[in-house]
């Protein structure tokens, strides 16, 4: 496994860590902490102080502000630091404010709640973390300038004993990497818990991406009704036409000669084109779902099936569109999936609404041991259903019975409707 | 055979309500009118009172089941109005909305594709016409396929009886299709009725019904 962090790296055999860049680093990181700290304090001392002799004046109010947003700067300090302990980048948790301006930038970062978790982090690092840091740092090169240099500063003791201290200087400096390093992670961590972008930070953007998500969905349902209403329009009423003008044909042409053969067989053809075609349209959309919604459509995926399928269907009305279609054609990739694959004499869909959800089932008595990875569309449909913040679950043991089961949130108000 | 029906027909697509139009006319019938959406179909029907409508169930405005509620309409007003609707697809929900609507008479209900078939499909026009009932043997499938239970019972031969009784055939027509006689015919159902528990029914269209009813379930 790849190591990502300082903590990580502690786990690493010592031979592997001790020559790895990690303690190096987390010492790099602890000696940047220690001074950020420093100019931290040095920095809000002096805004502090500015904002005090300048607040007679209407001014002094700039001074307090911008010790608050101070943290917006140590911030985005340590964030960059982080990277030299933990590879993973930590995003910036604030959002682009909506206008060009300082007025807006402003606005907008007083009322975040990252601005004032950072102005607490600042407050911490400057207040102790800082001191810590140069604490570890000072003490291990304390130790190791005191053992490994002990000939040059003690004098009255014999150049044997303090050579033996030297000697001992080298497997301890070797030692207070693994302290120095767990310092530097544990640090690294705690400034991650505090600075990582929070769900209400980042709630808006993630609703948004589920938008368009929700968006892309329903613009390939609105095509796949176009090409429906297409295939209806054009070449069904062709097809339709053609088979009554060669049926037509068949009875002026006297039976048994090659002219009504060969017309019978056109015949044939145009009615075997029509099925397919019928067979093609409802793959697209099927239309009794729009008229008569899912309870409907899953009757009639139901009654198709080359196999017995025990419907257990209780579904308050109408759902939202997108729920229907979403949910109609699970089931008929599941039921698609049963007729091929599962081996069984029977299948079974219960479908009912609890708790603001609808759920959905289709279990087989079939062998189990389905792979949903195995190529079967029902990976591509639970992304579909993902859109919805729904679930599709599998249970498929060797030997069976096979369970699909689809939950899709449906608001409340909707399914009462 | 009532020969020279009056008939309205209502189908959005150009070219098969002209080709519908043209080889009813060829077989002897009157069309009175032929329009492309539901309100011209209801002005029709009262211009005209056909003798049979003939309806697509999805036509314009909205392209969903127009058709269908306008003839489910037109039978409310005149329970006796036989109607024969065409459906691009086999939808038991459809079928069932027409079956219960009106008097129960005079009601067909096929896939479009069997316009093709052109003389079955103009044996179910007068079929229908006379105030028989007609189910596209797709449908009957169906319904045959979703109720396996009591089915199990009855014989291959049986089922088949059934089935053809379902989609509206009569006992002669049936005795045809089978290459049996028609006192064989008789028997199976007699047999297959008393096996699903049906009262035996010497009027086709009430057994129809009652085999649809018990199939429906």
């Amino acid at each position: 496994m790849a190591v990502r962090t300082a903590l990580e790296a502690l786990t690493l055999r010592p031979t592997v860590f001790l020559r790895s860049a990690w303690p190096w680093r987390s010492l790099a990181y602890l000696a940047g902490g220690a001074l950020l700290g420093a100019a931290t304090i040095l920095a809000v001392i002096a805004l502090v102080l500015a904002g005090t002799v300048l607040s007679v004046l209407v001014v002094g109010f700039a001074g307090y502000v911008a010790t608050v947003l101070s943290g917006i700067v140590v911030a985005r300090v340590e964030r960059r630091r982080l990277r030299l302990v933990d590879l993973d980048e930590l995003p910036d948790p604030h959002q682009p404010p909506p206008r060009a301006g300082l007025r807006a930038w402003l606005n907008l970062r007083l009322r975040e709640q990252a601005t004032w978790r950072e102005l607490g982090y600042a407050m911490v690092s400057a207040g102790v973390l800082c001191w810590m840091d140069a604490l570890v740092i000072g003490g291990a090169g304390y130790i190791v300038l005191v053992m490994i240099g002990a000939p040059y500063f003690i004098s009255d003791e014999p150049l044997s004993n303090t050579l033996l201290l030297t000697l001992a200087g080298i497997p301890l400096t070797v030692i207070l990497a693994y302290p120095i390093t767990a310092w530097a992670g544990a640090r690294a961590a705690m400034a991650r818990a505090i600075l990582a972008p929070r769900t209400d930070d980042t709630d808006a953007r993630l609703v948004e991406v589920t938008r368009s998500r929700a968006r892309l969905v329903d613009a390939f349902e609105v095509e796949r009704r176009r090409i429906e209403r297409d295939l209806h329009d054009g070449a069904q009423q062709r097809l339709v036409a053609l088979s009554m003008q060669l049926g037509l044909a068949r009875l002026e042409l006297p039976a048994g000669t090659p002219a009504a053969n060969s017309v019978a067989a056109a015949h044939e053809l145009a009615k075997q084109a029509l099925t397919e075609l019928r067979e093609l349209i409802r793959g697209v959309h099927p239309q009794v779902l729009t008229d008569r919604g899912l309870a409907a459509a899953i009757g009639q995926a139901a009654s198709v099936a080359p196999l017995p399928v025990d419907l257990n269907v209780r579904l308050p009305g109408r759902l939202p569109s997108a729920v229907e279609v979403t949910a109609y054609f699970v089931v008929a990739e599941a039921l698609t999936n049963v007729a091929k694959h599962s081996g069984a004499h029977r299948a079974a869909i219960r479908a009912w609404v609890t708790g603001g959800r609808l759920v959905l089932d289709v279990s087989d008595d079939g062998h189990g041991g389905a792979d949903p990875a195995g190529g079967s569309g029902l990976v591509g449909l639970a992304d579909r259903v993902a859109v919805l913040d729904g679930t599709v679950t599998l249970s498929s043991p060797v030997g069976g019975p096979t369970l699909v089961r689809v939950e899709i949130p449906v608001p409340v108000e909707e399914a009462e409707r | 055979m009532s020969a020279g029906l009056r008939v309205v027909i209502a189908e959005d697509g150009l070219i098969v309500r002209e080709g519908v139009a043209g080889m009813l006319r060829h077989f002897g019938h009157e069309v009175v009118a032929a329009v492309g959406d539901a309100s011209a179909l209801r002005a029709a029907v009262a211009e005209h009172r056909p003798d049979i409508v003939v309806t697509d169930v999805r036509m314009p405005p909205g392209f969903s089941d127009e058709g269908l509620q306008a003839a489910i309409e037109l039978r409310a007003a005149d329970p006796d109005l036989p109607v024969l609707v065409l459906s691009q697809y086999v939808e038991q929900t459809y079928a069932a909305e027409l079956l219960d609507s009106g008097r129960a008479a005079g009601v067909g209900y096929l896939l479009k594709d069997r316009i093709g078939e052109v003389t079955e499909f103009v044996d179910a026009l007068t079929a229908v016409a006379a105030g028989r009932t007609v189910v596209d043997p797709e449908v009957v499938r169906q319904l045959l396929s979703r109720r396996r239970d009591p089915l199990h019972r009855l014989t291959a031969r049986e089922r088949e009886v059934l089935g053809l009784m379902a989609e509206g055939r009569s006992n002669a027509a049936i005795a045809r299709e089978l290459v049996v006689t028609e006192a064989a015919v008789a028997k199976h159902i007699g047999s297959l009725l008393a096996k699903l528990d049906l009262p035996p029914d010497a009027d086709d269209h009430r057994r129809v019904r009652a085999v649809l009813a018990y199939l429906r379930g």
